[in-house]
């Protein structure tokens, strides 16, 4: 089973260790060991995040138990989460220099 | 080791009260034009590690300054027991008072000057001399027990991939985090790495006068970088860091400040400068491997730990380096540079907690004497001092 780590106590997303396919399941350690189940919604790839807890439209998506960004839309447990669904909270500096180009939102997955 | 519930290592005490993990003559060049004087002196010469700079002529008035200020905070560097300055004569950085604040030191400390000996050949054999004596003396100094509250640790990431941020940096954390429980110090650094996560190491900050210095310090480093042109903000994440999992400015620079651990920070020092107190220290200094470590052993680094992903080799000449790697194939393929696996997280062998305690009783072993990888190989001479101006 492939393994992921959820890195803080207050996290609601964890890092997968290997890419995952769709409808798998997934071992969620903490830094103690302690684990518990998920199953991804969509493919994850290695070193990318996923929903370990439910995350409503601009409720705060949390890594090392602080805010990476807030959630573009509602997110479900097991779901994929990168830049389709978080915005930063700091602004996006790849839009600005995409923006700045004409190119639009280039960083857009 | 651990003694009635607190941790210690072996280490030598300096006359001035700190701890030394190390034991070396270090061979200051005033100036890079005596390196190759230097170099000459530690290869003919056991204990002895050479200061090979770039600095000390030709510089700013503030830069020279800075120099000697970096010189001093390397002599003072309790794994540095005695000194012998190298200076050619005409140097720009203050050589009397490099002599003269080491000399209060308590520390043995002597000096040659290349021009007044006669030139190269001569100033060798005269460093010799001087070296060999200095060696016998500091050599009779024996390691005895010291709490870990008499420690001071940096840390640093370089040559990152995914898993640092999600391996060998909490595991850093996990330590820094340990040694703060104990008493001792920690100094963190790498200015430009705080970008865009700046508001959230700002809540940590010990008192508002920490928290706005914080933002002075990011600000500064941003506006130096604008004043050429650039705007390091823009551009972040690359796309190279968003097809590597992270989806925004704020996860990519936590993942590098994760290796701070959780605690208070004390204060902002200068890149010259040596922590106040104990505690988790912020070091105002750039990324870069060989600026960073020197900014750590000026401010009074005994051990250095150093996460990465890719494959950082370097160490530096008096502070012992463990290298802790958080990607399990780059550590088979460098095993002989990597000092510690916490790639074993990443294939679900062992705990984050578990790779913290095994660096965290590493560090109190190499603090006591056992030998890095690097060390080893002598892979530890690539330094340099951090400047801010021109080369005139």
């Amino acid at each position: 089973m492939v393994k992921a780590i959820k890195l803080n106590d207050a996290d609601n997303v964890a890092s997968v260790f290997d890419t995952v396919q769709a409808g798998s399941t997934v071992q969620v350690l903490d830094k103690r060991g302690n684990s518990f189940e998920v199953v991804v919604n969509q493919d994850v790839p290695y070193g990318h995040k996923f929903a370990i807890a439910p995350i409503a439209v601009g409720q705060q998506v949390t890594k090392y138990g602080e805010e990476i960004g807030i959630a573009s839309c509602s997110i479900a447990v097991g779901d994929y989460v990168h830049v389709h669904n978080v915005e930063s909270i700091r602004g996006r500096g790849d839009w600005a220099k995409a923006a700045e180009h004409g190119a639009g939102k280039e960083g857009e997955a | 080791m651990s003694k009635n519930g607190r941790y210690i290592y072996m280490g030598y005490v300096r006359p001035d009260g700190s701890v030394g993990t190390r034991n070396y003559v270090a061979i200051l060049p005033a100036v890079v034009c005596v390196n190759e004087v230097v170099e000459a002196i530690v290869a003919n010469t056991t204990m002895t590690q050479g200061i090979i700079h770039h600095q000390g002529c030709c510089q700013t008035p503030p830069d020279l300054e800075r120099t000697t200020e970096c010189l001093i905070g390397i002599g003072k560097n309790p794994n540095v027991g005695a000194i012998l300055i190298v200076s050619l004569g005409c140097e720009g950085v203050d050589t009397d008072r490099l002599e003269a604040t080491l000399r209060a030191t308590g520390k043995p400390v002597d000096r040659i000057n290349v021009q007044e000996l006669g030139g190269t050949s001569a100033a060798i054999q005269a460093g010799m001399d001087k070296a060999q004596a200095l060696i016998r003396e500091i050599a009779q100094i024996q390691r005895t027990e010291v709490d870990l509250s008499r420690f001071t640790m940096g840390i640093k990431c370089g040559a990152s991939d995914t898993t640092s941020g999600i391996a060998s940096n909490p595991v850093i954390g996990y330590v820094a985090d340990k040694v703060v429980d104990a008493g001792g110090t920690v100094i963190f650094g790498e200015t430009t790495e705080f970008i865009g996560a700046e508001h959230i190491l700002q809540r940590r900050a010990r008192t508002p006068q920490v928290a706005a210095d914080i933002k002075r310090i990011v600000d500064q480093m941003e506006n130096r970088a604008k004043a050429i042109g650039v705007d390091m903000r823009k551009g972040q994440p690359t796309p190279g860091n968003i097809k590597g999992g992270l989806t925004t400015i704020e996860e990519k620079s936590l993942g590098a400040i994760v290796k701070s651990g959780t605690k208070t920070i004390e204060g902002v020092i200068d890149y010259t400068e040596i922590p106040k107190g104990p505690g988790l220290w912020i070091k105002d200094s750039p990324g870069r491997e060989i600026e960073l470590m020197s900014g750590m052993a000026v401010g009074g680094a005994q051990v250095i730990l150093f996460s990465t992903g890719r494959g950082a080799p370097q160490g530096f000449p008096v502070v012992p380096v463990i290298k802790i790697c958080g990607n399990p194939i780059t550590f088979e393929r460098m095993s002989h540079d990597m000092d510690v696996n916490a790639g074993k997280i990443t294939t679900g062998e062992r705990t984050l907690q578990e790779v913290g305690e095994e660096v965290f009783e590493m560090l109190l072993r190499v603090a006591s004497g056992e030998v890095t990888k690097g060390e080893a190989i002598k892979y530890n001479k690539s330094m340099d001092f951090y400047m801010l101006g021109p080369v005139i």
